[in-house]
C-alpha cells in the first residue's frame, strides 16, 4: 500500500513535470523549428548560459550583470531593442547544455555563448550544430571556437595569453629564473601554462620551478612558494584566477618572499576584492584587457552604473559581457539585420560581418576578428602602484 | 506461501520497472514524432538514461548489498574515458556508429570492472562508513589520475603519459585525452534509443540477478552476514560479485554519458555526482529498481523545471529534496495514507448503507 | 630545516583540518549521522564573523561569540526541522537530507552575500613566531588554532565524561532504546549535541578563514570533504581521533606535495588513507566493536 502510494505521488508529480514541459514545447514549438522566425516582437533575443551558483558563480553573474547593462542603455536608446536571458549552468558541461535549449526554446536568436570553457565547448557544439550565432565573452580555450565558422570570442584565447605573457617578460626582462603555480584541474589555467610553457623555452627563458594546485587544494600554497624560493625564482608566474592568487600573495608575504608576481586576465578583480589588503599586491604586473580604475569615459560611466545597480566593482567578465552586447549592436547595425529574422539567417549574416568589423569597447580599441572567430586586440600591460593598475 | 508471495512481488516489482522505462521510452517517441517535445527536454533525455543506468547499479551496492559506496562516479568516469579512447581508436575500424558505441560501452564496462576487482578485493572487508570513506577516497583517486593522463593516437597505435605528455605525435596523430584539458571535440554518437536499450539491458540483468539465488545470498549477506557465513555462503565472493556488476553498469552510463557531449573533464565525474546518484538512490528506495528510475529521471528534470523561478532555482531544489526525504521517510506519508483508509472505509460504508 | 619547515606547514593546514573534524566526529559519535551540511554551517560561521568585523565594527573576539550564537541557533533550527522528523529512518535518509541542508545553505548564502569572495581578515592578527634566524616561521593562526583544538578536544572530552548531559550523550550514542529506558530523552540529547557541533563549527569557520582568508558560498564544502576524512582516518566518533586525524591529514597532504608531486597530491593523499584503513580497519583511535550475532 505504501509503495502504492508513493508510486502515485512520484507519477502524479512526474506527469506534472513531463505536462510542464509539454506546454512550454507547445508554446515555443514553432519557433524551436523555426528558431523566432515568427516572433513579433520587435527586439533581438540573445541568450547566454554561465554559472550562476557554486564554485564559479562569480564569473556567471558578472556576465549576466554586465550585459544586463548594455542592454539597458540600447534599450533606453530607443533603437534596436535587446532581450536578454541569462541561464545558470554551474559550471558544468552537461547542465550548460541543458541550459543552452532552454534558451533556444525561449526563442534565442544570438547567443552569448558560455562563460567559461569547458561548458563553452559544450554549447559551442550545440551553438554550430543549430547554427545559432556566439559570441562568447570569456570562454577562452582554442577548443571553443575550433572547427566552428559561426563561433567567436570576445576574449583573448588562452594560448594567446601564454605566448604574450612570455613574451612581455622576456621582452622586457623581468626576470631570470622563473616559477609557475598554475591549476592543474582547470582548462584555462592548464592551456595558458601550455603555451607559456613553449614560448618560454623558445625564447630562452628559464623555468625553474613548476607547481601546481587543484580545487579540492587552493588553500594552503606553502609548498608552492617554498619550491619557487629555494629554486631561487625572481619572478613567478601566476596564469590562475584572483581568489587563489590573493592567497598566494598573503602567504608568500607571510614567508618573506617578494618575488615579482606576474598574473594574466584572472588575476584583474584583485583589487576590488572586499577586504583585501591591496599593499599585498603592491607590484603584481598582469596583462589585461580591461582596468576598472581607466579615466576614460566609457569606462567610468560603465563601472558607476554597475556599482550602482549590483553593489560591487565590475571585473574583466562583465566588461567582455558589456562589450560583447555592443559589438552584436555594431554588427546588427552594419549589416541591417532585423529582429524578424530567423536565428539561421541572422547566423550568416554575423559570421559574414564580424571579420569586417573594427570595434572599440571597454576591453580594447580597435578590435578586429578573423574568419576562426578568435579577437585581436592588445593585452595591456598592467602593474599594481599603490593600489591602482598603471601601464607598463 | 511466503517464499512465493516474495517471488510474486519481485515479479511485480519487475514489470513495474519494464513497464515505467518502456511507456516512457514510447511516450517520449510518440512527443519526438509529433514535434511536440521541448529542446530541453530532448536535450536531457541521454544524460537521464545514464543516470537511471547509474542509479539502478548504485541500488545494487547500496540497497541490495548494503554497502554505503561514495565514489559510484568514479566508476562512471573510467567508463567515460575509456569508452572515448575506444571509440576515436576504433572510428576507421567501425564505422557504423551504434555498433561503435556498443563496443566502447562494453570497453567500458570491462575496464569499471577491472577498477571495481581493484577496489573492491581489498576494501570490502572495511564496514559501514569505514567504506564509505575508502569509495569516496578511490573516486577522487581516480579523479586526479585521469586529470594528470595524457594518451594520444597515431599511427603507431596508442601513447599513455602519466603527468607529463612524455611522446610525441606522429603526423596526422591527435590527443584523446589531454590532461587537465581533458577531451575535447567528441563525435556524440550517444542516442535516446542507445540509451533505452541500455537500460533495458541493466534492468534485466541487474532484476534478474537479484531475484535469482545469486540475489537472495547476496541480500542474507547483508541481513546478517555471519548467519550467511555459517550456512556455506561466501561473504567476500558475493559482495565483490555485486560491487563488480554495479561497477560495470556505471562504466557502461558513463560511456553512454561521456559520448553525448562534446567536452569531458575527470572534474564532472566528482564526490558531487557520486553523492547525485546516491541520492536519487535513497529517495528512490534503497532495494526499489523502479523507485531509482523515477527518482533519477525526475531529479535530472526537476532543476531545468526550476529555471522559472531564476535565482531561488537551487535553493528551491534544496528545499524540495529536503521535503520529499522527509515526507518519504518520516510518519507523515503514513499518516496520510491511514487517513485516506479512513476515509475510504466511510465512503464505502455510506455506499453500503445507501 | 626545509623538512621541518613543511612539517609545520602540515601541522597548521591539519589544525584547521583537525577542529572541523572535531565537530563532525562529534555529531557522528552521538547521532550516529554524517552531517554533510557541517562544512557549510562552518561557512555561514564565517561569513557572520566577516559581517560584523567589517560592516557592524565589532571586536573580532565579539564577531567569533557572535558567529557561535548563530550558528548554534542555525544548528538547532537545521536539527529540528530536517532531522528530528527523521529520528526513526535509515541513517541514509538522514544523511541524504543533510546534503539537501547543505546545497540549501551554500544557496541561501549565495543570495544573501552575493557570489564575490571576499577576503576574510584574521581574528588572531597578524603576528608570527620566527626561529632560527627566521629560517622557521610559525603563524599566530597556526599557534592559535591548535591551541583551540587541544581546548575544545579536552574541553569535549570532559565534558562527554564527567557531565550529567555528557554521560547522557555517552548513553544514547551506546543504545538509544535503552538510553530512552534510563529516562534519557534522546530528541532532547540529540539537538544538544548538533548546538554543541554547529557552535564548533563557528569556531572552525572562523579559524578556517583566518588561516586562508577566502571567504565564498562554496568555502566551506572542500574543507568539509577533508575534515570528514580526517575524522574517518583518526577514527570516527574518537575526539582525541579527530584530532590526530586532522593533523596527520595535514602532514601527509603538504608531504606528499613537497617530497612527490603537487600533480597528483591528491591521489597520494587518499592512497595513504585507504592504506591505513586497510591496515587499521577502525581508524587510528577508533574503538573496534566486536560483530554480535
Amino acid at each position: 500500500m505504501k509503495k502504492v502510494l508513493s508510486l502515485l505521488l512520484a507519477a502524479a508529480m512526474c506527469t506534472s513535470v513531463l505536462a510542464g514541459c509539454g506546454n512550454s514545447a507547445g508554446d515555443t514549438a514553432d519557433t524551436s523549428s523555426d528558431n523566432g522566425a515568427e516572433s513579433t516582437a520587435a527586439a533581438f533575443k540573445i541568450g547566454g548560459t554561465g554559472p550562476l551558483t557554486g564554485d564559479a558563480a562569480i564569473y556567471g553573474n558578472a556576465v549576466k550583470n554586465g550585459a544586463q547593462i548594455a542592454v539597458d542603455e540600447i534599450n533606453a536608446e530607443g533603437g534596436i531593442q535587446i532581450e536578454w536571458n541569462m541561464e545558470d549552468d554551474e559550471n558544468d558541461p552537461e547542465k550548460a547544455v541543458s541550459a543552452y535549449n532552454n534558451l533556444k526554446d525561449w526563442g534565442m536568436q544570438l547567443s552569448l555563448g558560455s562563460v567559461t570553457s569547458k561548458p563553452g565547448e559544450a554549447t559551442a557544439t550545440e551553438n554550430y550544430a543549430d547554427r545559432i550565432f556566439a559570441l562568447t565573452p570569456s570562454a577562452s580555450s582554442t577548443a571553443v571556437t575550433e572547427g566552428k565558422d559561426n563561433v567567436f570570442q570576445m576574449c583573448f584565447t588562452d594560448p594567446n595569453q601564454g605566448t604574450a605573457s612570455a613574451d612581455y617578460i622576456a621582452d622586457n626582462q623581468l626576470g631570470t629564473k622563473i616559477a609557475v603555480i598554475y591549476k592543474n584541474d582547470d582548462v584555462y589555467s592548464s592551456g595558458i601554462f601550455e603555451k607559456f610553457q613553449a614560448e618560454a623555452d623558445a625564447k630562452g627563458l628559464n623555468i625553474v620551478s613548476v607547481t601546481t594546485f587543484t580545487s579540492s587544494s587552493a588553500t594552503d600554497f606553502s609548498v608552492q612558494l617554498s619550491e619557487a624560493k629555494s629554486a631561487g625564482a625572481d619572478l613567478v608566474f601566476l596564469p590562475i584566477y584572483y581568489q587563489p592568487a590573493s592567497l598566494i600573495l598573503q602567504q608568500a608575504k607571510s614567508m618573506d618572499y617578494a618575488p615579482k608576481f606576474f598574473g594574466v586576465d584572472g588575476m584583474d578583480g584583485i583589487l576590488t576584492l572586499e577586504g583585501f589588503d591591496t599593499s599585498l599586491a603592491e607590484g603584481v604586473m598582469l596583462l589585461t584587457p580591461f582596468n576598472a580604475d581607466a579615466t576614460d569615459e566609457k569606462t567610468q560611466s560603465f563601472v558607476t552604473k554597475y556599482k550602482e545597480q549590483f553593489g560591487e566593482t565590475p571585473n574583466q567578465f562583465a566588461a567582455d559581457a558589456y562589450d560583447c552586447i555592443y559589438a552584436y549592436k555594431a554588427a546588427i547595425e552594419a549589416s541591417g539585420a532585423t529582429p524578424d529574422m530567423s536565428a539561421e539567417e541572422l547566423c550568416d549574416l554575423m559570421i559574414q560581418t564580424f571579420p569586417t568589423l573594427t570595434f572599440d569597447g571597454l576591453t580594447g580599441e580597435g578590435a578586429t576578428w578573423d574568419a576562426t572567430g578568435a579577437v585581436s586586440k592588445d593585452p595591456k600591460g598592467m602593474v599594481i602602484e599603490n593600489g591602482v593598475y598603471v601601464g607598463m | 506461501m511466503k517464499q512465493s508471495k516474495n517471488m510474486l512481488a519481485g515479479r511485480r516489482d519487475s514489470i513495474i520497472s519494464y513497464g515505467i522505462v518502456i511507456i516512457a521510452f514510447v511516450a517520449v517517441q510518440l512527443m519526438i514524432l509529433t514535434g511536440n517535445i521541448s529542446s530541453s527536454l530532448k536535450g536531457q533525455l541521454v544524460p537521464i538514461c545514464a543516470y537511471v543506468v547509474m542509479a539502478v547499479s548504485l541500488n545494487l551496492t547500496v540497497g541490495i548489498l548494503g554497502e554505503l559506496s561514495l565514489g559510484h562516479a568514479g566508476f562512471m568516469s573510467v567508463g567515460a574515458f575509456a569508452g572515448i579512447v575506444a571509440t576515436t581508436s576504433l572510428a576507421d575500424a567501425i564505422p557504423l556508429a551504434p555498433l561503435r558505441l556498443a563496443v566502447a560501452m562494453v570497453i567500458g564496462a570491462i575496464c569499471a570492472a577491472i577498477a571495481g576487482v581493484i577496489v573492491g578485493v581489498p576494501v570490502l572487508r572495511l564496514k559501514g562508513d569505514y567504506l564509505a570513506i575508502v569509495t569516496l577516497a578511490f573516486g577522487e583517486i581516480i579523479k586526479n589520475i585521469v586529470n594528470v593522463l595524457y594518451i594520444g593516437l597515431d599511427e603507431n597505435g596508442l601513447h599513455f603519459s602519466l603527468v607529463n605528455q612524455t611522446f610525441q605525435l606522429a603526423e596526422g596523430g591527435e590527443m584523446i585525452i589531454n590532461g587537465p584539458m581533458g577531451v575535447s571535440g567528441v563525435e556524440k554518437i550517444s542516442s535516446f534509443t542507445s540509451g533505452f536499450v541500455l537500460i533495458l539491458i541493466t534492468l534485466f540483468v541487474i532484476l534478474n540477478l537479484i531475484h535469482s539465488r545469486t540475489g537472495r545470498a547476496i541480500m542474507s549477506v547483508r541481513d546478517n552476514k555471519i548467519a550467511a557465513e555459517s550456512i556455506g555462503i561466501s561473504a567476500t565472493r558475493y559482495k565483490l560479485l555485486a560491487f563488480v556488476i554495479s561497477a560495470a553498469f556505471a562504466g557502461m552510463a558513463g560511456t553512454l554519458y561521456a559520448m553525448n557531449f562534446s567536452t569531458v573533464t575527470a572534474t564532472k565525474f566528482d564526490f558531487n555526482t557520486s553523492i547525485l546518484i546516491l541520492v536519487f538512490v535513497v529517495l528512490g528506495g534503497l532495494g526499489n529498481i523502479w523507485g531509482s528510475i523515477i527518482a533519477a529521471a525526475l531529479l535530472t528534470i526537476l532543476p531545468e523545471v526550476l529555471r522559472a523561478v531564476n535565482d531561488y532555482r537551487m535553493l528551491i531544489y534544496a528545499i524540495l529534496l529536503i521535503v520529499m526525504m522527509i515526507f518519504n521517510n518520516s510518519g507523515i506519508k503514513t499518516r496520510l495514507m491511514e487517513k485516506r483508509a479512513a476515509r475510504r472505509a466511510a465512503k464505502q460504508a455510506s455506499k453500503e448503507g445507501i | 630545516m626545509t623538512f621541518l619547515s613543511y612539517l609545520i606547514n602540515g601541522i597548521s593546514l591539519g589544525s584547521v583540518y583537525a577542529i572541523i573534524a572535531l565537530g563532525y566526529t562529534m555529531v557522528y559519535g552521538i547521532a550516529k549521522m554524517l552531517n554533510f551540511a557541517h562544512g557549510d554551517v562552518i561557512m555561514v560561521g564565517a561569513y557572520i564573523s566577516f559581517c560584523s568585523t567589517s560592516y557592524l565594527g565589532l571586536s573580532p573576539l565579539l564577531s567569533v561569540v557572535l558567529a557561535v550564537i548563530v550558528c548554534t541557533v542555525l544548528g538547532i533550527v537545521i536539527e529540528g526541522l530536517a532531522y528530528k522528523p527523521l529520528r526513526q529512518a535509515p541513517a541514509l535518509a538522514v544523511l541524504i537530507t543533510a546534503i539537501g541542508v547543505s546545497y540549501f545553505l551554500q544557496n541561501a548564502a549565495l543570495l544573501i552575500w552575493g557570489s564575490s569572495s571576499k577576503t576574510f581578515s584574521s581574528v588572531v592578527g597578524d603576528w608570527s613566531v620566527k626561529l632560527f634566524d627566521g629560517q622557521l616561521n610559525i603563524t599566530g593562526v597556526t599557534i592559535v588554532t591548535v591551541l583551540a583544538c587541544v581546548v575544545i578536544m579536552a574541553g569535549l572530552t570532559l565534558f562527554t565524561n564527567k557531565t550529567r548531559v555528557g554521560t547522557a550523550m555517552r548513553a544514547v550514542s551506546e543504545d538509544k532504546g535503552a538510553a530512552q529506558l534510563m529516562g534519557i530523552s534522546v530528541n532532547r540529547t540529540i539537538s544538544i549535541t548538533f548546538a554543541i557541533g554547529s557552535g564548533l563549527a563557528a569556531i572552525a569557520g572562523v579559524l578556517l578563514c583566518s588561516a586562508y582568508p577566502m571567504l565564498m558560498p562554496t568555502t566551506g564544502s572542500m574543507p568539509g570533504i577533508k575534515a570528514f576524512t580526517a575524522a574517518v582516518f583518526g577514527g570516527i566518533g574518537s575526539i582525541p581521533g579527530a584530532m590526530v586525524g586532522g593533523i596527520l591529514l595535514g602532514i601527509i597532504e603538504i608531504f606528499a606535495k613537497a617530497y612527490i608531486s603537487t600533480q597528483l597530491s591528491d591521489a597520494i593523499v587518499f592512497a595513504v588513507l585507504i592504506i591505513v584503513l586497510l591496515v587499521k580497519p577502525d581508524g587510528l583511535l577508533g574503538k573496534h566493536v566486536s560483530e554480535k550475532v
